[in-house]
């Protein structure tokens, strides 16, 4: 049985332990189909379909599969749910399934999905694990609407191009800064990212430091 | 014949290398050390493995898959799997030092996007059996071009001043984007004119 | 401190448990992808038919109908020939007017690009070796530069009536020439690539046209010769 409650399985996995950001799991399609915001909103809802309906089986079954072959079992359901997303997304938006390409089918080896069965889902019940499974679903979307607007505002100057609700951003004659919906890009987007984040989070501890023990840095200050 | 072959395989190499343009194998990419013998091994252990895999993925395509193509991700991941078990069994057997040597990578292959993304990309671009083998001859070397040059610039990157803050997984994005720009000076090598 | 309990050793799970874990999965993962398949498949042939179609429309300006042509043996055929499987063979599209008379043939090509594979379908004119139309289908070349080769306009109502073969000139160098084509300016490999596409189906597809040409051309409906 787990020993946290609801509140932070659900949470956990939108921000603090946000996959992609701050574990670094499932950057394949976080890199290769964040071109575009229309791609990275596919893709994100693609996952979080996978990642729930995997998480709600595996919890399920958990206490039907013998430990031998429970990672053999959980690779067998989290592909028929990626394969069942591929062909939804083949029949109803083609031009976006073309798009993403072999990426869809490529879900089933991101590491988020198995990583949350074998640590969460085969070991909690059921309605804890949709709690894990939506929240990590939830903070993998944000991660790749923070990767597909950047990425398609400055290398394209529109949000959502090609869809109905295409808009272009960037004013005037903006002559779009390519390299950005390019492959380069996708590493130094997520490269920068992680920059903003790593000061954001070295500012809290600093100023963590500075409410605690505001003698002791004072003095170290001073010192330096 | 030969001209479209040499094509596939240097198109997979460089071009569109398989890390640096289609972001494949990124857990091996991004977690690799220093150490260039490493990064080799890992590179060349792929490079095997992926030939093997692209062999099964025709078989597959060619015998099995037409008859219920809805199975061919499910078919996909268990032959793979399979396979990696198989080869590090083989190995074991075979080359007592090659396996101590490559040992621990081999299960990290499994995993490796790249296998699976080989097989599909495969089958998406209908590659006969030749051409598939020679795919992922490109797509490999292409890795592990990709992994050494990573580890021989982090080693030297151990020793620069880098700013605390993009210590880490964000100096390894950067240097990855940068080579991915490197990369792309590669397009239009293969363009006949 | 309570005595140590003593470890019960775990139940050794038996083999044909864990094949029947497996074999139920897999069998219960069958029959939804089954399921799923079914209802799929007829909506993914109806795009893809329905986006074929449009290529052609576009390519051949709105025919009334047309024909699908199988390239087998060297010669194009109306019928399939026994036992083969469609989705294997090439294939032109004849359209016609509603009166009958031919317009042209669509027909779909591709090659090696700057970036990647670049593949197009064209409208050609057999009788006076003109072409009708160009429609980019799948490319991956340089978003800003080579994407050009599908996305501007006025690089591709260029082939609406250019003379076969295509030659390929800098875009201000043109000389009039029927022939001639005017290439992207900072896209030369791609704008080359479609011309080249064009020229080798031609070369290709060429005497088999001309085959076909002394061919009746039947109402449609019929079946072929």
């Amino acid at each position: 049985m787990s020993n946290t409650t609801p509140q932070q399985d659900f949470f956990r996995g939108i921000w603090r332990e946000n996959p992609v950001l701050i574990q670094m799991l499932g950057l394949c399609p976080a890199l290769a189909v964040t071109n575009s915001v229309a791609n990275a909103v596919v893709m994100g809802i693609a996952t979080f379909f996978v990642l729930t309906g995997s998480s709600l089986l595996v919890s399920l079954v958990k206490k039907l599969v013998p430990g031998e072959v429970r990672i053999s079992t959980y690779i067998l359901i989290i592909a028929t749910f990626v394969t069942v997303a591929d062909m939804t997304l083949e029949a109803f938006v083609p031009d976006i399934h073309k798009a993403l390409g072999a990426f869809v089918a490529l879900i089933v080896v991101n590491c988020i999905i198995l990583a949350r069965q074998e640590a969460f889902a085969s070991k909690n019940p059921v309605g804890r694990s949709l709690l894990d499974a939506v929240g990590t679903g939830i903070g993998f979307m944000i991660a790749m609407l923070m990767m597909g607007t950047v990425r398609e505002v400055l290398g394209n100057g529109t949000i959502l191009d090609g869809t109905r609700f295409g808009m272009k951003v960037i004013p005037g004659n903006y002559e779009p800064w390519v390299i950005f919906v390019l492959p380069p890009g996708g590493f130094l987007t997520l490269g920068f990212w992680l920059l903003i984040i790593s000061w954001f989070q070295k500012r809290r501890t600093e100023r963590a430091r500075i409410r605690e023990w505001p003698e002791g840095v004072a003095a170290q200050k001073e010192a330096a | 014949m030969m001209g479209d072959l040499l094509w596939i395989l240097l198109s997979a190499m460089v071009v569109n290398n398989f890390t640096l343009a289609y972001f494949l194998g990124l857990c091996p990419f991004m977690g690799v050390s220093g150490r260039i013998a490493t990064a080799l091994r890992l590179g060349l252990a792929d490079i095997f493995v992926l030939v093997i895999a692209s062999i099964c993925a025709w078989f597959l395509n060619t015998f099995i898959l037409p008859y219920a193509p809805f199975l061919r991700l499910i078919s996909f991941i268990v032959v793979i799997a399979s396979l990696v078990q198989i080869v590090e069994m083989v190995i074991k057997k075979v080359s007592p030092t090659l396996f101590r040597q490559l040992g621990i990578y081999l299960p990290l292959i499994t995993t490796n996007c790249a296998i699976l993304g080989l097989a599909i990309f495969q089958t998406n671009r209908g590659y006969g059996l030749l051409e598939g083998i020679f795919f992922a001859l490109g797509g490999g070397a292409g890795l592990t071009l990709a992994l050494v040059l990573m580890a021989s610039i982090r080693e030297s990157s151990e020793m620069a001043d880098v700013p605390s803050l993009a210590r880490g997984m964000a100096l390894v994005l950067i240097i990855a984007g940068s080579l991915s720009l490197a990369f792309m000076g590669f397009a239009g090598l293969l363009s006949a004119s | 401190m309570t005595a140590p309990v003593p470890l019960q050793p775990k139940p050794d799970v038996p083999a044909w448990r864990l094949l029947l874990t497996l074999g139920l999965a897999g069998a219960l993962a069958g029959f939804l992808l089954v399921f799923v398949y079914q209802i799929t498949l007829p909506i993914i042939e109806r795009n893809k038919a329905e986006r074929l179609a449009a290529a052609i429309e576009e390519v051949l300006k709105a025919p009334d109908h047309y024909d699908t042509l199988y390239v087998s043996n060297g010669a194009l055929t109306r019928q399939l020939p026994p036992g083969a499987n469609p989705a294997k063979l090439d294939a032109v599209y004849l359209g016609y007017h509603a009166d009958g008379t031919r317009i042209g043939y669509a027909i779909a090509s591709q090659e090696p690009g700057f970036q990647d594979q670049v593949r197009l379908i064209f409208g050609y004119d057999d009788a006076t070796s003109t072409l009708l139309g160009m429609k980019v289908l799948e490319s991956k070349e340089t978003p800003g530069l080579g994407d050009k080769i599908e996305k501007s306009e006025a690089f591709i109502s260029q082939f609406d009536g250019v003379e076969a073969p295509l030659k390929g000139v800098k875009a201000r160098e043109g000389t009039g020439d029927p022939h001639e084509v005017d290439m992207i300016t900072g896209a030369t490999i791609s704008s080359r690539t479609v011309i080249r596409i064009i020229n080798d189906a031609l070369e290709r597809m060429g005497p088999m046209l001309k085959a076909y040409e002394t061919a009746p051309a039947t109402a449609a409906g019929e079946a072929g010769q």
